[in-house]
């Protein structure tokens, strides 16, 4: 089913267009990545989905309904909406922030608290430790945790996110992005990301858009831009001296291990990514490797061969 | 012995300066004369022997530069202070009572240089041991008001009924129960038109950056007109206006050209303090409150005025403490006040009596000025823990 339906939408500012007949088609629980540079549009086409700016010609449908069909306000309370800097109201708590949504669609207050207590668990922060704390008693990873977690909280049909994690550190990005991923499978949300990371889009996007001047340059999957790329742009935009290590990131050790037989050194786990055991093979300068399941139990072995697929 | 504080080394040799070098009190044989002073030394070997006791917290004051900062060191300069400040007020008080005692004696005992200088070292004094012993504003507020009941206590005992200023009081009552009463009216009404028009207009140059591009020059132009000039100009143009629209009060002296004047001069710092406030709300706070389905009435009640309200608090103080200064001009239009107890003095050349219109205003600014700012630490004290 086709959640979100952009179709030949265009978008002037002073005469310069930021979006040029944009089609863009979202199936329900999928995770659609816009990426591209500053300038590209793909912010502007992520607002116009929740009419924080409004399109100059062209139609957007929502779960089959014009956007337009209803007050902003009505839509916006239906849509998740998360930004890089968070936005977190200063002066309200961490329960207030996260409920205001659910406060605006006049939840009774027993089904709001619960709902609140749920999301925090699900970000893994502790209720009645952070409940009762306000925006800046939070390290920058924490706030953006309970900016998902507002967006997430009256459990919209979409969620939008405007580079959600852009200004964290690597480490606490990495952690979250794993996180999104873990909601997103659990809840079978639909989420459109912007991001100007191709590393985040490979990673997060099932589906990748990537614009460019106001136009959808290439849309696939993350094996079609690093296999196929439509044009230069794309290949240069996907780092070409980077493809084959970043198809490495597309696979997980699990999907290349072979039966196990006895090898000696330090095991590597079955979730890794390939990209991960290349880099063990090199830094521990061996041709195979241990692999250990999730409870730390030998799985297999991971020979440097197999990170070659079999011609597919 | 080590200084450890030259601040205080300077109080106390200013102190030394101001009750050795200029005269406590005066006092002339009535109210129109300038009197002749009388030192401390004097007033001291005067009266009963009990007069000496006032000299009594002096040591620890002199005493008090170089001792190391410590809390029961501060409570003993606190003390100290608040002794001598109260023991100068009743000094002041017998020797009236003995000079000038009595209903209808027309001599008049006054305070000099010396007692002012020092009742403000002391309490600068003050000051300083509250910056050890308080750690907030309202606790600090709360010990310098306590300083203060002594003098309270002199005050209701009628232990310093015979000085001239409450003399002046006393003759004065009823005109001073009217002018504080007027005072009060002339400050609040000029204040909360100000404030209402003052926020619509802050909140639309916040909207419309051209619109405050005409504001501002005109705000700002009005400011600097000297407020007797204003209350001058409005003269003409409030008479005609009376004439036309009889029965509404309105006169081209009097009560209805103050509260415009004193409006108007209360305009431009509310207006700012609006646009400032609103100024620093983060706008990816407003977007996401955009975002999530706020209607824009919601965003401006929910979001932006709680986070805007101590930077306009701000302003607002300003603008009270300054129209309680101005309320006083307004006497000369004939809108009453302390102001007119105060002019009422300068033209009998009665000292006591412009001080007696001069005194409350400065309390009232004061009062105003630490109410606000306690309203304003409290806003942001919920901000911070709560």
């Amino acid at each position: 089913m086709t959640m979100l339906e952009l179709k030949a939408v265009n978008k002037f500012f002073n005469g310069w267009q930021a979006v040029a007949d944009v089609d863009l088609q979202v199936a329900a629980g999928e995770l659609a990545v816009l990426i591209g540079t500053s300038g590209s549009g793909k912010s502007t086409t992520l607002k116009m989905i929740n009419r924080l700016i409004e399109p100059d010609s062209g139609s957007i449908r929502l779960a089959g309904e014009d956007i337009r069909s209803q007050p902003p306000e009505v839509l916006r309370r239906r849509i998740g909406y998360a930004i890089q800097s968070v936005g977190l109201f200063p002066h309200w708590t961490v329960e207030q922030n996260i409920a205001a949504v659910p406060s605006l669609l006049k939840w009774p207050k027993a089904r709001i608290r619960e709902r609140v207590v749920e999301l925090l668990e699900l970000l893994h922060l502790p209720a009645a430790q952070y409940l009762s704390r306000y925006p800046h008693q939070l390290s920058g990873g924490q706030q953006q945790r309970v900016g998902v977690a507002r967006a997430l909280a009256a459990d919209p049909e979409v969620l939008l996110m405007d580079e959600p994690f852009g200004a964290l550190d690597p480490v606490t990005r990495g952690t979250l992005q794993q996180e999104l991923l873990r909601i997103q499978a659990l809840s079978g949300k639909t989420i459109v990301l912007v991001t100007h990371d191709i590393d985040e889009a490979l990673l997060l996007g099932q589906r990748i858009v990537l614009m460019d001047k106001g136009r959808v340059v290439q849309q696939g999957s993350a094996q079609d831009f690093l296999l196929h790329p439509a044009s230069d742009f794309v290949r240069d935009f996907v780092g070409q001296s980077d493809v084959g290590v970043r198809l490495l990131g597309l696979d997980t050790v699990a999907s290349r291990m072979r039966p196990l037989q006895p090898v000696s050194g330090e095991p590597i786990a079955a979730s890794a990514t390939l990209r991960e055991a290349l880099s063990a093979f090199v830094a521990r300068r061996v041709s195979s490797l241990p692999v250990i399941d999730a409870q730390g139990q030998p799985a297999g072995v991971l020979h440097f061969a197999d990170l070659l697929p079999v011609a597919a | 012995m080590r200084l450890y504080s030259r601040v205080r080394l300077l109080l106390v040799l200013l102190s030394l300066a101001a009750a050795l070098g200029l005269p406590l009190l005066t006092y002339a044989p009535n109210r129109l004369l300038t009197g002749q002073g009388i030192a401390l030394l004097d007033l001291l070997q005067g009266g009963s022997g009990l007069r000496w006791l006032v000299l009594l917290p002096v040591l620890p004051l002199l005493l008090a530069p170089w001792w190391r900062p410590a809390v029961l060191r501060e409570r003993l300069v606190y003390l100290a202070a608040l002794w001598l400040g109260a023991a100068l007020w009743w000094l002041a008080g017998s020797e009236a009572t003995l000079r000038a005692g009595g209903e209808d004696a027309l001599a008049r005992v006054s305070f000099g240089g010396g007692f002012w200088l020092l009742q403000l070292l002391l309490l600068l004094q003050l000051a300083e041991a509250l910056q050890v012993l308080a750690g907030g504003l309202p606790r600090r507020v709360l010990l310098l008001l306590l300083a203060q009941l002594p003098l309270l206590w002199l005050l209701l005992s009628g232990r310093l009924d015979s000085l001239s200023l409450l003399r002046e009081y006393h003759n004065n009552q009823d005109a001073f129960d009217d002018a504080l009463l007027r005072h009060l009216q002339l400050v609040l009404f000029s204040v909360l038109p100000a404030l209402l028009l003052g926020g619509a207009l802050g909140v639309w140059a916040y909207r419309s950056a051209r619109f405050a591009r005409l504001l501002f020059p005109v705000l700002n132009v009005l400011q600097t007109i000297p407020s007797i000039a204003l209350f001058g100009l409005l003269i003409g143009p409030l008479a005609w206006l009376g004439r036309q629209l009889p029965g509404l009060g309105i006169a081209g002296v009097g009560l209805a050209p103050a509260l415009l004047a004193l409006s108007l001069y209360a305009l431009l710092p509310v207006v700012r303090g609006t646009l400032a406030g609103l100024q620093q709300v983060p706008p990816a706070v407003r977007e996401a409150a955009r975002g999530m389905g706020m209607t824009p009435w919601q965003i401006m009640l929910q979001v932006e005025t709680p986070l805007a309200l101590p930077v306009f608090l701000s302003g607002l103080r300003i603008t009270a403490v300054q129209a309680v200064g101005l309320a006083a001009v307004a006497a000369l239009i004939g809108a009453g006040g302390f102001g007119a107890i105060m002019f009422q003095g300068l033209s009998a050349s009665a000292l006591d009596q412009v001080l007696l219109g001069v005194l409350p205003v400065l309390l009232l600014a004061l009062l105003v000025d630490v109410a606000f700012r306690l309203l304003i630490a409290r806003l942001k004290g919920a901000d911070d823990h709560a």
